[in-house]
This record gives structure tokens, C-alpha cells and sequence, in this order.
């Protein structure tokens, strides 16, 4: 506090945006330009150029003849150039052109009469605080109206057409021709605009004269602002807008010579024009129908517009895309043994990160010890924050351990990160409010963040080199915030459609099927193992099976983790095709009833315990019981089917993919069965004796056909497979249960690849006529078209190999299109929406006050905390309150 | 060729939801309700091919009835302003 000079702090009401006149413009420069030349010969800045020394502080140790400051301290300041003629803004062509055709061309007045005139002002003046937008509107009706004005119903002036020829020529249509408006003769048609016609016309006379929009005076910005850059060599490269100011005071010289010299109009116009073209260029390099100014490379030149234009733009790149401290960021990689509200951050980076802690008799004794620990060792501390605001480095303080003794309440210790911090973890694209979760922090070994992977689905991650980011709060509050609004177990439902985005995958669930199928018997002692893993202490009880051997089962085994009061019923997700079951006492196992918290049958998998699987086991016990419970749930639970399955053993060779020859031979004799059937359509086509199909013609009529035919094929071919596969083995177990890859994929691998398309069609490009060169011409037979008779298992010949990847390819190139295109307008949906809230009368409104819904989604419903976006699921209530058939 | 001059009624159409002008006291009574004034509301310009065949002038209250699969009958209400 002492060291800082305490300053009158002033609140920032209001801001107001208007055009700066020239007197103003002059008032607040320190200096004319008015030479072209930059640097004499030894180097030194000429005073009176667009270097002039008073414009701002360069070169460290200089002080500003201006205010005094040295550099860093001296914000620069403005010069001006005069301009010889003056020149448009080319911001405000647009205005320009409205206000033109709005006035008299004599008079300057407002072409309306002026009781008309008197009314509408005095709606405007009623109006314009309250409902900005309404007044909008006014002032655009008042435009409108004038402009229709043929004759001024004030002086009588017989009014002319004003064309604009972009970017800024105005042209007016007399009777001798098309006549060009100067940007003088704009100007004294602006000037003749009364103040009370300027305000109906939306301007504010005070703060932006129309005629101000016509430049003669130019702005010379600070050095500050376009800071010269001294390259290896001792050359000094200056900035773009310093090369277009020069441009723009070199032309300026020129005009006026020629002026004062008598030059014939024709080149003093043609300066002008080149005057008006550098001033334009100064704004905006990117005019539509101006050719942009160039660098002597070739490059454009980053001009005023440009640097606030764009990703890299002020705004976008400086404003919202602002960098941070106390954040770090590196690869991620899985640990299934950490909390899934845990984050394992690497020693390397818990001794960077720091959080400031207050010193308080009761936590004297351990900041002690970070202090002493000093930066190098974990758990230390960097700094520490003395009570009169002094920041003490550790890294250069020989005695710590004497600065530690020293320690005392108010001090702020900022300590190294340790075990139970909270900080905020983010994976980009950042395209939900759960791509940013509140972790607590466990320091681990290693190069690379650690993240339970359970967690993945929020943030879309996987570890193929995915990289996380990782921010630390500072203020007690940031850190409450996190703690109670952003941690993960609050975000297991997500606000999208109102079920569990966190839940398991993959192994867990083959895991969580294999332990809750019914051959699974276990002694006592494997239970034992199995449960080692969990954090749980529960009676085992009596066995299910007692003779000839005391066997437990996997369902009793998972019962132990479930509420006592918790019902359920529904199928599973291998309950499909003949393995279906749709009520209980279910050959098949496939549907799951659980009552009074006992998995009595039926068996866990992706259904039941999946992510992104609404209304299923994990949803209901999410919502259903305590955040801590669930919690508890994930990180014992699933460690459980982990377990399990490393202790089974879950792999898939090639034999799993393998049947037996007869079946080979029946899909050939389906496939060739299928084959004559194209064959002899595309006869039928030939002859002209197909019918088509309403509303097709004859070609595309075929094409459905053979593709409908060449479909059933594919599935008749996957069904024989499967009906010859050993329905548990391991491969077909997996996509039964939907931890890997489908049905599909094995019918591809064991029996038939089927149609390769491109654009939803077969494939037809390549050659004229056809797809490669060792087919005939205009041969469509489903072999010449990218269908594919081998599977995976028993290989592609090389024209098969070729249409896969053709269709491959296409994939590849959809997603690629399809990301840019959802983020761009993922892009204009947030800046759409961002200002909007819900008021607590449960309207959803913008800043202004002006209704979007008058009420929240049509029900005021949060889907986050609602069943699955229903206000309420009257079916699981009941369930619940008096159970499933009692 | 389409004849031009033949006029389709947009209410027709199966996407069009239902929409009625609101008799003065009850469009009073509706923003009473919803504590808001008339701009306000969201916006129906008088030029909307709806606007025009029930019409609604400037100043107007447009009552929309629609049907939501998330909550059934949904009603929204316009402010017609000129356009």
C-alpha cells in the first residue's frame, strides 16, 4: 500500500463512441506532420515526421518531451496531418450516402414538412431513452420518407438523384450528365444540415457533425502504437501503418505543391483521388473494389481494420483470447486407480503452480515447512507476500529457514500445488460447459497429466496425444466455486438431454457383463480378490450355491454395491435378434431385474451402466442417491469389473472371426444367387421392362433395386456368420454388450464387406464409364461398382482394396468438413446467445429486457435436473415408491 | 408454369402454427401478466405472409399457439411493428 501512489478513483458510467471533430483532433496533437521523410542521415528521428520524437517513447532511458515519462510509463501521443483537400471516411460511406439523399441539396434541411418534422421529434425525444430500438426505427422511417421527397418542402429545390459508385465516389444526376461530388462539396452539404435535422437523422450534433465524416484533419497515431523493429542486422523495419502515414504525408506534399504551383485540375484531381485512395487504405485494407496497398514484398498491409478484423484480431486474439497465468498444459494419459474427481499433475509442474495461503496460527507450522522447502523441493513454496505487500522471491533468499521463522499471520505463503487442491481441467474444443471440470489435484510422478477414465467422455478424450489444460484458482472464492459448482461428480448428469455423461466403457463394460453373467461362479477367496480392489466392508453372507461347492455369483457380487432400496427393470442391450427378452424369467438372461438393491437377473452392460445411456441403472442411481454414493460408485464399482476382467481375461483372435467352411460355402452360393438377381435386372433395364418406381426415372429405379438386393445380401451373408459364431466369444461378447465395435463390424470381418459407397451412391467415378480400367464400359454388375464379396478375415483382392479405401476416403474427408462447419456455427450460436438469462420470473430475456421465451424451453424445466428432460417420470416414481409388480 | 396470381393461404400449411390477433384488453392483459411492455415481446413484422392474412397491423398483439413435443400446447406472443 505505502509504495503506491493512491489515485482518485473514478467509475466508469457510461461510454459514448462519436466522430472526432478536426477541432478536436488538433487539440489533443502535440505536433503537426507535415514531412515525408523519416530519419536523417545519422539516424536520429526529423521532427515534424510520423517518427516525431513527441509522439511517444522508443528507446529505453529516453524520457517523453512531452509528459516526462520513460518508456513504459508514456502511453504516446497523437500528432495530426493536415490535409491539403480533405478526403471520406471510408467508415462512413454508408452514412454519408443516407444523409445526402435525406437533405436538401440547397437548404441541408430534413425533406419533410415541418409540422412532420416537429412530430417526429418529439416521439424521438419520448422514445429514445426507453426503447433505443423503437427510436432505431424512427429514425430509419424518417430517412426513408425524405428520401422519397421529390421536390424540398422547405426552400422548394427540385431534388437530384445521388448515386454512390463504391468503395466512395458520389456521382449526382443533373441535367448536363452525371456530375461527381467532391468530398468539399459533400462537406459543405453536410455542414448546411441544422443541428435539430441532425438529431432526427440519428446523430447526436455534439459528439458527431456529419460534415466531421469528411476528413480534414487526420489523427496521427502514437509511436507506441506502431513501434519500429530493429532487425539482427542494425536495420530498422518500420510498421504498416508508419509506411501508409508516410504514403499519406507524401501525397499530401505533392497535392499541395501542385496546387500552389497552378497545375492543371486533371492532376491535381488525379492526386486527390490518390490522396482519398492511401487515407481509405489507412482504415481498411480489405475495400471491396479498391486494390489492396501492398508492402514493397508484395504483402499487404495490415492496416487499421486489419489488426482489429479476425481470429487474430484484437478483439478475438487479445480481448476474449487473452493468456493466463497459473495454468498449465501437457499430454494425458489414463489412470484408473485415481478418483474420477482427481487429476494426477506431475511433480515437474505441482512446484510451478502455486496457490497464495494465508498465514493463520493454525496453518503456521506447515507453510513453515514449504518455506523452508523453498522452490526446488515438493511440497514448497515460490514466493512469499509480506502483510506491507512486499513479495519475497524463495529462489534468491539465502536463509530460508530464517524467513520461515519470521512467518506470521497475514503473511501469504504461495505454496506449491498439493494433494486436495481444486483447479479447473479443460480439453479443447471447449464446446460445453463440462469440457471444464473442477479436479482435485494428486502430485504423481511422470511427465503427463493422469485422468480416471471415466472421466473421458465430458471432454471427448482419448490418449492418442490428446494435450489438457489445466488452470489453478487464486482467490478463496474461485476455488469455492470450483469446488461446488464445477467438480465432477456434479456434472455427471449433463444439461443436454438430462442422463449421465459419465459412465463406463469399453472394458468396464465386458467387465461388468462378464462378472454379471450367470456361469460366473466364484469361491469365496475370489471374491475376496475381486473385492480387494473396492473400498467396501460388507458382510458377504450366505453364498448361493452351497453344495457341492460354496459358490458366490457375479450378480451377488454386484449387489453389494447397490442401496438396499433400489428397484429397476428393463433389458439389457444384448437383449436383441434372438437373444431378446422382454420380461422377466428370461431364458436368455437379457433382461435385468433388480429389487431391494439385489441384481436378481439379467446382466450389466451398456444399457445399465454405459455413458451417454439415459434412463438406465447409472442414471437412476445418480439421481436418485447422494453425489457421494455415486462417487463412491464409480471409483470402487467399476475398479471392481477392472478387476474382473484382468483376472478372466478379455482378448480376441482370429478364430472368433473364423467360420466353418460350410458356412463360407453358403454365403458364396447366396452371394452368386445375388449377383444373377443384379444380373438380371440390369437385363430387364436393358430391355426397357423395369418398372420405375414412382417419382424416379428408369436409372435410378435400377440402382434401387440392385442396392436393395445387394443389402439383403450383405445381411443374410452376416446372419449366417453369426448363427456359426460361438455367441461368447470374446469378440462377438463385446459387441453384444456394446463395449466394442458391432455387430456389423464381425459380420465385415467374418463374412462379407458388402456395398463400398461415395456420395451415397455405388461407386461410379474414376475412368469414363468406369470405375477402373480392367472393367468394360458402362459395366454396372455389383463387382465393377465397389461391392466387395470378401471379408476381412479371408482378404480384399486388389479391386476391392482400391474401392474400400475409396469409400474410406470419403469418411475422412466428411469429417474433416464437418468439424469446420459445426464450429463455425457452434461459433455463431454462442455469440447469438451469450448475454441471454433466465430472470426469476422464469423469463428468458436479453440484456434490454426484451422477451426470447416467456418462459424457460416452454416448461421452465432445468434438463440437468429433470429425468431426462421430462418435468417428470411419473412411471419411475411409482416404480420406486411401490416397486414393479410389488 | 405455376400461375402467380393464385394465392396460397400460409395458414394452410401444415407447419404454420395457429396465430390471432389479440383483442386490446386482452393484449393488455397479457403483458400485464408477462410485466413487460410491447417492443418487448419478440417481433412480427406486418409484412409476414401470416401477418398479412389474419391481419394484423402495427401495434398489434399476435397470439401464436404451437405445438412443442417437449411441453405440448406452447403459447408465444408477437408485437407487430411495421415492415
Amino acid at each position: 500500500m505505502s509504495e503506491r501512489i493512491q489515485l482518485n478513483e473514478k467509475i466508469v458510467k457510461g461510454i459514448r463512441f462519436g466522430i472526432l471533430s478536426p477541432d478536436e483532433i488538433r487539440k489533443m496533437s502535440v505536433t503537426a506532420i507535415i514531412t515525408a521523410e523519416v530519419y536523417d542521415e545519422d539516424g536520429t528521428p526529423i521532427e515534424g515526421s510520423v517518427m516525431d520524437p513527441r509522439l511517444g517513447v522508443i528507446e529505453p532511458g529516453q524520457k517523453c518531451p512531452v509528459c516526462g515519462n520513460v518508456i513504459g510509463n508514456c502511453p504516446g501521443h497523437f500528432g495530426h496531418i493536415e490535409l491539403i483537400r480533405p478526403v471520406i471516411h471510408v467508415g462512413f460511406v454508408k452514412h454519408v450516402y443516407d444523409l445526402l439523399r435525406s437533405t436538401c441539396r440547397r437548404c441541408g434541411r430534413v425533406k419533410l414538412h415541418e409540422d412532420e418534422i416537429q412530430k417526429y421529434k418529439k416521439i424521438h425525444e419520448a422514445i429514445k431513452r426507453r426503447w433505443p430500438s423503437a427510436a432505431k426505427r424512427l429514425i430509419d422511417y424518417v430517412k426513408k420518407s425524405s428520401m422519397k421527397a421529390p421536390t424540398c418542402p422547405h426552400c422548394g429545390e427540385k431534388q437530384l438523384k445521388i448515386k454512390l459508385e463504391k468503395p466512395y465516389n458520389f456521382y449526382e444526376e443533373r441535367k448536363e450528365g452525371m456530375v461527381r461530388l467532391t468530398p468539399l462539396d459533400i462537406r459543405e452539404r453536410l455542414e448546411k444540415i441544422p443541428d435539430s435535422d441532425v438529431e432526427l437523422l440519428g446523430y447526436d450534433p455534439k459528439s458527431s457533425r456529419p460534415e466531421w465524416i469528411i476528413l480534414t484533419v487526420l489523427p496521427v497515431p502514437p509511436i507506441t502504437i506502431r513501434p519500429s523493429i530493429m532487425i539482427e542486422s542494425g536495420i530498422r523495419a518500420e510498421d504498416d501503418l508508419t509506411h501508409k502515414l508516410v504514403d499519406i504525408v507524401r501525397i499530401n506534399e505533392r497535392l499541395k505543391e501542385s496546387i500552389d504551383a497552378g497545375a492543371p485540375q486533371l492532376i491535381v484531381e488525379d492526386l486527390w483521388d490518390l490522396l482519398q485512395y492511401h487515407v481509405a487504405t489507412y482504415f481498411d485494407n480489405e475495400i471491396p473494389g479498391l486494390p489492396t496497398s501492398k508492402h514493397r514484398s508484395g504483402r499487404p498491409l495490415r492496416t487499421l481494420a486489419q489488426r482489429l478484423k479476425g481470429k487474430e484480431g484484437r478483439f478475438r486474439g487479445n480481448l476474449s483470447g487473452k493468456r493466463v497465468d497459473f495454468s498449465a498444459r501437457t499430454v494425458i494419459s489414463p489412470d484408473p486407480n485415481i478418483s474420477i474427481d482427481e487429476v494426477g499433475v506431475p511433480y515437474d509442474i505441482a512446484q510451478i503452480l502455486t496457490v497464495p495461503e494465508k498465514v493463520t496460527k493454525w496453518n503456521l507450522d506447515r507453510l513453515r515447512e514449504y518455506v523452508i522447502n523453498g522452490p526446488e523441493k515438493w511440497p514448497g513454496a515460490n514466493y512469499v507476500v509480506r502483510p506491507d505487500g512486499r513479495r519475497i522471491d524463495l529462489r534468491y533468499v539465502k536463509d530460508r529457514k530464517e524467513l520461515a521463522s519470521t512467518l506470521a499471520p497475514n503473511f501469504v505463503v504461495e505454496r506449491h500445488l498439493i494433494n486436495g487442491d481444486v483447479v479447473i481441467f479443460n480439453r479443447q474444443p471447449s464446446l460445453h460447459r463440462i469440457s471444464m471440470m473442477g479436479h482435485r489435484v494428486r502430485v504423481l510422478p511422470g511427465r503427463t497429466f493422469r485422468l480416471n477414465l471415466l472421466v473421458c467422455p465430458p471432454y471427448n478424450a482419448d490418449f492418442d496425444g490428446d494435450e489438457m489444460n489445466l488452470h489453478v484458482p487464486q482467490s478463496e472464492e474461485a476455488i469455492a466455486e470450483t469446488r461446488e459448482l464445477m467438480t465432477v461428480h456434479r456434472n455427471i448428469l449433463t444439461p443436454r438431454y438430462g442422463g449421465p455423461i459419465i459412465g463406463s466403457a469399453q472394458d468396464y463394460i465386458s467387465g461388468a457383463y462378464l462378472l454379471t453373467v450367470k456361469t460366473t461362479l466364484l469361491t469365496e477367496s475370489e471374491v475376496q480378490t475381486i473385492l480387494g480392489v473396492a473400498d467396501i466392508s460388507k458382510a458377504l453372507g450366505e453364498p448361493a450355491i452351497l453344495a457341492p461347492k460354496r459358490l458366490y455369483t457375479g450378480k451377488q457380487i454386484l449387489s453389494y454395491f447397490l442401496p438396499e432400496d433400489f428397484n429397476f427393470h428393463g433389458p439389457a442391450n444384448i437383449s436383441s435378434g434372438v437373444r431378446s427378452c422382454k420380461d422377466e424369467d428370461c431364458a436368455h438372461d437379457s433382461f435385468l431385474v433388480i429389487k431391494q438393491g439385489k441384481l436378481l437377473m439379467g446382466v450389466l452392460d451398456k444399457k445399465a451402466l454405459g455413458n451417454q445411456q439415459p434412463e438406465s441403472v447409472l442414471h437412476w442411481l445418480v439421481r436418485e442417491y447422494s453425489e457421494d454414493y455415486v462417487l463412491w460408485l464409480m471409483d470402487n464399482l467399476f475398479k471392481v469389473f477392472l478387476r474382473f476382467v484382468e483376472l478372466h481375461g478379455l482378448t480376441m483372435t482370429l478364430s472368433d472371426v473364423t467360420i466353418p467352411p460350410e458356412a463360407s460355402e453358403k454365403i458364396a452360393e447366396r452371394a452368386k444367387d445375388a449377383r444373377k438377381k443384379v444380373l438380371e435386372l440390369i437385363e430387364l433395364y436393358k430391355q426397357g421392362k423395369l418398372e420405375p418406381i414412382p417419382g424416379r426415372t428408369m436409372e435410378e429405379t435400377l440402382e434401387s433395386y440392385i442396392l436393395d438386393t445387394l443389402d439383403k445380401l450383405r445381411n443374410e451373408a452376416g446372419e449366417i456368420a453369426t448363427a456359426y459364431l460361438d455367441p461368447f466369444n470374446n469378440a462377438y461378447i463385446m459387441a453384444r454388450t456394446g463395449a466394442r465395435g458391432s455387430v456389423l463390424n464381425i459380420t465385415q470381418m467374418a463374412a462379407m464387406l458388402g456395398q463400398q459407397s461415395v456420395r451415397g451412391e455405388r461407386i461410379k467415378r474414376g475412368y469414363s464409364d468406369r470405375t477402373l480400367p480392367h472393367f468394360r464400359r458402362g459395366d454396372i454388375s455389383p463387382e465393377a461398382r465397389g461391392f466387395i464379396y470378401s471379408s476381412f478375415r479371408s482378404g480384399l483382392n486388389p479391386v476391392e482394396m482400391f474401392f474400400h479405401a475409396a469409400g474410406g476416403r470419403e469418411g475422412l474427408v466428411d469429417t474433416a468438413v464437418r468439424t469446420s462447419q459445426s464450429g463455425y456455427m457452434q461459433r455463431r450460436l454462442i455469440n447469438a446467445l451469450s448475454d441471454l438469462r433466465m430472470e426469476y420470473d422464469g423469463t428468458v430475456r436479453t440484456l434490454y429486457g426484451e422477451v426470447i421465451q416467456t418462459i424457460y424451453g416452454g416448461d421452465g424445466v432445468h434438463p440437468m435436473r429433470s429425468a431426462h428432460g421430462k418435468t417428470v417420470d411419473v412411471d419411475r416414481i411409482i416404480e420406486r415408491v411401490v416397486g414393479w409388480r410389488r | 408454369m405455376r400461375s402467380t396470381s393464385k394465392k396460397v393461404d400460409p395458414r394452410d400449411h401444415v407447419l404454420v402454427p395457429k396465430h390471432e390477433v389479440l383483442p386490446v384488453e386482452e393484449a393488455y392483459k397479457i403483458l400485464k401478466e408477462l410485466g413487460v411492455g410491447p417492443e418487448q415481446l419478440p417481433w412480427l413484422k406486418a409484412s409476414d405472409p401470416v401477418a398479412k392474412v389474419i391481419g394484423a397491423k402495427p401495434g398489434d398483439i399476435v397470439k401464436i399457439t404451437r405445438h412443442s413435443p417437449v411441453v405440448g400446447e406452447l403459447v408465444v406472443y408477437r408485437y407487430v411493428v411495421s415492415g
